[in-house]
């Protein structure tokens, strides 16, 4: 199977493509900031060693270590499922083998500011289902809360342990062309990709060995399930016993159901489905062959609508009926709350720097993207006249889906969108097109830029923690900015590497 | 804890997979048997998917039952009896309990799975069938050992257990059935004798043997030629082969002790030893050998009847 795949990949060079090396001086990423290299044929001091290991192997040899990769991720089963017509189908997760270097100084910094971040979200969402502090000091206008979506009034007056709501973040950063972090957006409902940045280490380091050995020191990102699993244990409302912690998935069909399995085997919990729980008692109870046993934390999957059909959305075959009342009555703990993506809204975003000064009188460490909100006339009118240069972006929409990216539509499309906009104003904000920072990737024919984020995991309970790194997501097709596995992204290995 | 669910899974996951080794066997068995008679004869192929339980889809599918098309629907196709097939659902199964199992448990399953995407449709000739057989035999043998080697003996190894042993012991059952049925030409059911065999009888349960790999373990322990009754009687009675019928029983037994609320499982299992254990088969073999295992099979179902409404979601 890897001879013919090989083969195939090398039959279509020719002798002088497979013999050739990386050239970094005609490497190049035009006006944008490439992670690797400063100006053409000199590499950032971080991606020396990378860089100067990519060209001591000819371009043959790195395509044997990419059959080498792909082989690895179909053995070790490592899949996500795409939606279509057809039906749901397992696909072999996409790697890009090149890695991505992030400076230690320069994560730590990141890592601060994260941290920062979700310990004021919480600080907000406890406020907002509680006192409402926030809005009689007229920071955030309540209106804005209020119609959210992802609001529920069903949560009033509940303080979770802690005061946290979101203990897991998945929040997606971008550099721009100075190669500066900025916060894209904070994703709080069921963020995912965690275990596809686990996966792609060990895929790595099969890949790679040498340069974990001599090059770099990289830091390790293995401890994510125990710190998951510590989280998930704090937040037990059963303090004298040994929790019982469950990860509740939507099911095999769901795309992200590698992910909870992995999660789930890698901390030692169960996997569970709607209907292997079961509300008594107002306490939730999994149903093993010894018959009913209590649950006490639910690491749940499954989107607030569907947790629970006796309270949010009757249709719903994946959650369980009692469930929400189990956790108000507090005999059962769910992470993230119910209510917790009140705060993971396009538009709330956009107070996320107000919102950090106002609950810790701190400055931000990570700033936003700058961001026009179509609920406010002035700025509405800006986004309106200069919609061909902007990206706009529905409130509560995500994975890319519905947003219009000025610069590459079409006049119908533009149209569509400012008629969308003038309609529903509350749901819209827009941001300038940030230039994204590039990174190589290895393509059939030679090493080429592409574009980049980071979706780095933070969790908080008694404390909290950053992963070293994140899920690097990378648009293969050239110039794209769509790094979504859904739309065709691929992924990197990312490597916090100590200067020294 | 292990979750109904999880142990429905797992359960089913350890019958495929036995169910796919010894589809494997036989396949293999049948095509070396052939190997071994004169050029004219020719074999009953349709037995081979009465004796998988598939005559139904396969009948609906092929007017006729050919070597090739038999392979075919037996190997590659997409139907729930080929080995391509099963194969697939004992990685669905594992795919979905992926929590419990050890992670290179479940790539050896995803190995096994790919190989067999990718190579059972040459399996159709004889020339590459037999190597395609052997790797998926020597795989399921890997599996085995990779999971008796590192697998806790918790509730979660218990169920691979109870499905392994159910599925091996309803197997056997099978497999013993082809001598019973109308394989060679000349033996021609239930009722017939004997004698009338003809010639290659011995070849025929020489291979049965071959295809539980019992051979070997039979020349030691029973000391005599081959003879049907002997075969039967050490496939079906032995309490001391890992193949046999009641050896498997047995260790469904031993299995059923450490599960909770095992009370109708173990009765009916003890009715299955009764029944296996009473067969007298030098009668049986001169007539109701058929019968006899019919009514093996029925309980074995029935075991596997009890197990689900137990332990399973319902």
């Amino acid at each position: 199977m890897r001879a013919v795949a090989l083969f195939d990949k090398l039959s279509v060079l020719t002798f002088k493509e497979a013999t050739m090396r990386v050239n970094w001086k005609t490497y190049n990423p035009g006006k944008f900031f490439d992670e690797i290299i400063s100006t053409p044929g000199y590499a950032r001091k971080p991606a020396r060693g990378l860089a100067s290991y990519l060209r001591s192997l000819t371009h043959a040899e790195l395509l044997e270590k990419k059959t080498a990769a792909d082989l690895a991720i179909k053995t070790m089963g490592i899949s996500f499922t795409v939606y279509s017509d057809a039906g749901n189908i397992d696909r072999e997760w996409p790697f890009d083998i090149i890695p991505r270097i992030i400076a230690e100084k320069e994560w730590d910094k990141t890592s601060l500011g994260l941290q920062q971040r979700l310990r004021a979200i919480n600080c907000f969402i406890n406020d907002i289902y509680n006192d409402q502090k926030i809005f009689r000091d007229k920071i955030v206008p309540k209106e804005l809360i209020l119609d959210s979506g992802n609001f529920r009034k069903e949560c009033m007056g509940i303080k979770p342990r802690f005061g946290v709501w979101a203990h897991i973040c998945g929040s997606d950063l971008i550099k721009d062309g100075n190669g500066d972090f900025f916060v894209l957006e904070d994703n709080l409902r069921v963020p995912s990709g965690v275990s596809y940045m686990l996966e792609n280490r060990r895929v790595a380091k099969r890949v790679f060995p040498e340069l974990f050995e001599d090059a770099y020191n990289i830091r390790p990102i293995t401890e994510y399930p125990a710190q998951l699993f510590d989280t998930l244990a704090a937040i037990s409302p059963r303090r004298n016993k040994y929790p019982e912690v469950v990860v509740l998935t939507p099911g095999v069909y769901n795309s992200a159901y590698f992910e909870h399995s992995f999660l789930a085997q890698r901390m030692g919990a169960e996997l569970v489905e709607g209907n292997d729980l079961v509300v008594e008692n107002e306490k939730v109870y999994m149903k093993t062959i010894d018959g009913l046993s209590q649950v006490d934390v639910i690491y749940r999957r499954i989107d607030d609508e569907f947790i629970d059909p006796s309270v949010f959305n009757k249709d719903s075959l994946l959650g369980v009926s009692g469930l929400f009342n189990a956790w108000v009555k507090g005999n059962v703990a769910l992470a993230n709350a119910p209510g917790a993506g009140v705060a993971d809204d396009k538009i709330i975003y956009t107070y996320i720097p107000q919102i950090i000064k106002y609950y810790l009188d701190e400055d931000p460490i990570l700033p936003n993207v700058t961001s026009f909100l179509c609920i406010d006339k002035k700025q509405c009118q800006h986004v309106l006249e200069n919609l061909d240069k902007l990206v706009v972006k529905p409130a509560n929409e995500s994975g890319g889906y519905g947003m219009l990216i000025g610069p590459q539509a079409s006049k119908k499309e533009l149209d569509e969108f400012a008629r969308r906009i003038k309609a529903d104003p509350r749901n819209y904000m827009a941001q300038p097109l940030i230039s994204l920072s590039t990174v190589p990737i290895l393509g059939d024919r030679v090493v080429e830029p592409r574009h980049v984020d980071l979706r780095p995991f933070v969790l908080q309970a008694d404390k909290s923690y950053v992963t070293a790194g994140g899920l690097t997501r990378v648009a293969m097709v050239k110039g794209s900015y769509i790094v979504n596995s859904s739309q065709g992204g691929g992924s990197k290995d990312t490597w916090i590497v100590s200067d020294d | 804890m292990l979750l109904s669910r999880v142990a429905e899974r797992v359960y089913w996951q350890a019958r495929y997979l036995e169910r796919v080794e010894n589809t494997a066997r036989l396949l293999n068995v049948f095509s070396t048997l052939m190997l071994d008679l004169p050029s004219k004869t020719k074999l009953g192929w349709h037995s081979l998917v009465e004796i998988t339980g598939s005559s139904e889809a396969f009948d609906k599918k092929y007017k006729q039952a050919q070597e090739r098309s038999v392979m075919r629907f037996l190997l590659a196709e997409d139907n729930g009896h080929s080995i391509s097939a099963m194969l697939a659902m004992a990685r669905e199964n594992s795919r979905t309990t992926r929590e419990v199992m050890p992670t290179e448990a479940f790539e050896q399953i995803n190995y096994l799975y790919h190989y067999a995407k990718e190579n059972a449709v040459k399996g159709e000739k004889r020339g590459p069938r037999h190597e395609f057989l052997e790797e998926i035999i020597t795989g399921c043998q890997q599996l085995s050992g990779l999971m008796s080697g590192t697998i806790s003996r918790d509730d979660t190894y218990n169920f691979l257990l109870l499905g392994r042993g159910v599925e091996r012991a309803d197997m056997t059952t099978r497999i013993v059935d082809v001598g019973s049925g109308d394989l060679l030409p000349g033996i021609t059911g239930d009722n017939s004798e004997v004698e009338v065999a003809g010639p290659y009888e011995n070849i025929m349960w020489m291979n049965i043997l071959r295809s539980l790999s019992a051979y070997q373990m039979y020349r030691q322990h029973v000391q005599d030629i081959v003879n049907p009754e002997d075969v039967v009687e050490f496939l079906i009675q032995d309490e001391n082969f890992p193949r046999a019928v009641v050896y498997n029983l047995n260790e469904l037994k031993v299995i059923l002790k450490q599960l909770p609320r095992n009370g109708t499982v173990s009765t009916q299992l003890n009715k299955a030893l009764r029944v296996v254990r009473g067969g007298e088969i030098d009668k049986l073999l001169v007539v109701g050998l058929f019968d006899y295992i019919d009514v093996m099979q029925v309980e074995i179902a029935s075991i596997h009847q009890k197990i689900a409404a137990t332990w399973f979601l319902n």
